[in-house]
């Protein structure tokens, strides 16, 4: 279970956007009648992608009411599950994943690319105020190794110099190309394919 | 060595397409009508007969999963969820199948779903796997378009609705019932069975759970039939899989093969050899990071099947492969591991909360040789208090890596770790466990 901590500063008032509440409600009706306690959790996403990427607590008792739940089984899940960031993060939110596969590879050489250039410490902003970062469990790209997350898209076969590229083209506010940085388009074997040769460039 | 005609997954490395036209021409959706027609009882032993067992670790035998469900519906209704939670270490294989292969597994939930009278189904993906989602409801949205979901699907005349609920990061919700509870709006912490969710599951009702490998293999046996699953790979192992091979290898790749491939093969064939050549191999861990790791010997010889991987100590798991060479620190490697339970455990059960975080700073202090030598039987004696005193499986999952490592590889931990406690030359102060121990004010 990670660590969450909750931010000191909090607004007074979230409400969701006409937009959000559009989709809230066609979430709610993906479950059964009396079970739209099950849309907490998509909730909670919109709430944060609404909020600059963090959820304060006003959005959890907002929703806590939407969802005619107790607002301690909202906290709950907020604070369960580690994709709900409870402190305002970077606009762009890096997550370096570093568990054994994508360490074998290198991933602490991503990790010092990021003390170096966004902030010496994890969850801290960078000078600009735009970036942050965080080292992460792994992220089911393994075969992509050593990867990244940006805000919602995965940054595949990096190396450090790579990343150097990406965060210096993010301080532009340009937002570089996701997937692999090898020219791989999925997780076939480089070069020497030996399978379903056939089907190859169709 | 499988034949490209029998690999299942034509579009693994997405030379196609991932739309429904192309889906169409590589003979997803063909003949759903006929094969729901030929009944229940059918679908269900014609599973039975493949031997098909489950993709997501457990290995446990698909068609004998979806004869647990009643065969009427009763007051409560049925449901189908599909796991697509994938965050095991080594593991990307459902990844591909989501953003490349979804009619696949669209098919399969009809077909199974039908097979055990549900009329929803829920996927549940990880939410980092957020743009894979997005393009697995572009794919629902084809089949509804198409009129292969909704009232009638496909023209079998039974009613299926897909839903994709997205997790927020917690590994624990792959295990089957934590899923639920996620599904339910509950933190994921798994349910004590039984019950099992085939009685009781979602929202109290009857729940089928399977990995999206699993399902999505399901038309395609059935197509195809039973006997010819069945006839790849040896009884009891049957059929292909697709493996992951990451690590220290020149390629890392997703490759479907079929049941028990030599894992050398895999790793020389596929995989372009191991870095720095095959004698520089260390280690593999076979099935995903919950699976004790095998040393070089048998990772000559190893076949890559659930009974072959038994038989030498450790399990297929999802078969993601992590490669480990020479040039790593193998008791680093695992620490890395155990730090990956220690974050993860729901903190449920005391002996996973707190052992997990134990194995961890002993693994950390082993690494860096600042443990004593009597803390490696100490590690041994954590795993054992932790394994099978858990509600769930996650306990299992924590401790045997570690186990894996002190059966292989003791003599390395102990030769880096050989001093005695601090304890025994200045005997006034308490015995602690705790790396305390060695700051000097302390000791």
């Amino acid at each position: 279970m990670a660590i969450k901590k909750i931010s000191k500063v909090q607004p007074e008032k979230f409400v969701f956007n006409k937009k959000n509440k559009e989709t809230a409600d066609s979430i709610i009706k993906n479950y059964p009648s009396g079970k739209q306690q099950s849309a907490v959790m998509a909730l909670l996403y919109l709430a944060q992608k609404q909020n600059d990427n963090w959820i304060p607590l006003s959005a959890m008792k907002y929703i806590a009411k939407y969802l005619d739940m107790p607002y301690i089984k909202v906290y709950e899940v907020a604070t369960f599950y580690s994709m709900y960031n409870l402190t305002p993060v970077g606009k762009y939110f890096f997550q370096v994943c570093t568990t054994t596969p994508c360490m074998l590879r290198g991933a602490y050489n991503l990790v010092d690319v990021c003390k170096r250039k966004i902030s010496e410490e994890e969850n801290h902003l960078s000078e600009d105020g735009k970036t942050s970062w965080l080292e992460v469990e792994c992220l089911g790209a393994c075969v992509n190794a050593p990867m990244l997350q940006l805000n919602e898209d995965y940054y595949e076969d990096l190396d450090p110099k790579k990343l150097e590229q990406i965060i210096d083209k993010i301080s532009n506010d340009e937002v570089p190309q996701p997937g692999s940085y090898r020219g791989r388009l999925s997780s076939e074997p480089e070069n020497t394919r030996k399978t379903l040769i056939g089907n190859k460039n169709a | 060595m499988l034949e490209d005609k029998d690999r299942i997954f034509q579009n693994l490395y997405n030379d196609f397409g991932a739309d429904l036209v192309s889906a169409k021409q590589r003979g997803d959706w063909k003949d759903t009508k006929e094969i729901c027609g030929k009944g229940r009882e059918w679908i269900i032993n014609e599973i039975k007969a493949s031997e098909l067992r489950g993709r997501g670790g457990a290995g446990f035998p698909t068609g004998l999963k979806w004869s647990f469900a009643p065969k009427e519906v009763g007051s409560r209704p049925h449901y189908l969820v599909i796991n697509a939670d994938e965050s095991e270490p080594g593991t990307c294989k459902d990844r591909d199948i989501l953003r490349f292969e979804p009619h696949k597994l669209i098919e399969g939930c009809l077909i199974a779903s039908y097979a055990v009278n549900a009329h929803k189904c829920y996927i549940y993906i990880r939410g980092e796997y957020f743009n894979e989602g997005q393009k697995l409801q572009t794919a629902i949205d084809e089949a509804y378009k198409d009129g292969l979901l909704g009232k009638n699907s496909a023209g079998t005349n039974w009613e299926l609705d897909i839903y994709i609920h997205y997790g927020a990061g917690a590994y624990i919700c792959g295990e089957e019932t934590a899923l639920l509870e996620s599904i339910e709006g509950k933190k994921g912490q798994p349910r004590l069975k039984p019950p099992f969710p085939a009685l009781i599951g979602l929202y109290g009702c009857p729940t089928i759970i399977n990995n999206v490998e699993t399902i999505s293999v399901v038309p395609t046996i059935l197509r195809r039939g039973g006997k010819w699953f069945s006839s790849l790979g040896r009884p009891k192992n049957t059929g292909s899989k697709i493996y992951c091979i990451s690590g220290n290898v020149n390629n890392p790749c997703n490759v479907e093969e079929e049941m028990g491939i030599p894992l050398k093969e895999l790793i020389e064939k596929h995989a372009g050899g191991v870095i720095g050549g095959w004698d520089n191999l260390k280690a593999v861990i076979p099935g995903g990071s919950s699976m004790p790791l095998l040393p070089k010997e048998t990772c000559e010889t190893i076949k890559m099947d659930f009974d072959a991987c038994v038989e030498n100590k450790t399990g297929l798991g999802t078969a993601g492969i992590v490669v480990i060479n020479k040039d790593q620190d193998i008791i680093k490697c695992m620490a890395r591991i155990a730090r990956f339970y220690k974050h993860e455990s729901c903190g449920q059960c005391t002996p996973c909360r707190e052992g997990s975080g134990w194995m961890w700073r002993m693994l950390e202090r082993m690494a860096k040789g600042e443990a004593t030598r009597d803390e490696v039987d100490m590690l041994l004696d954590v795993t054992k208090q932790i394994e099978g005193h858990t509600i769930c499986a996650f306990g299992e999952g924590s401790s045997w890596p570690v186990q894996g490592l002190i059966r292989n590889f003791k003599d390395e931990i102990i030769e880096r770790n050989k001093f005695d406690p601090i304890v025994k030359k200045q005997k006034d102060i308490p015995y602690l466990v705790d790396q305390h121990l060695l700051e000097k004010e302390n000791a």
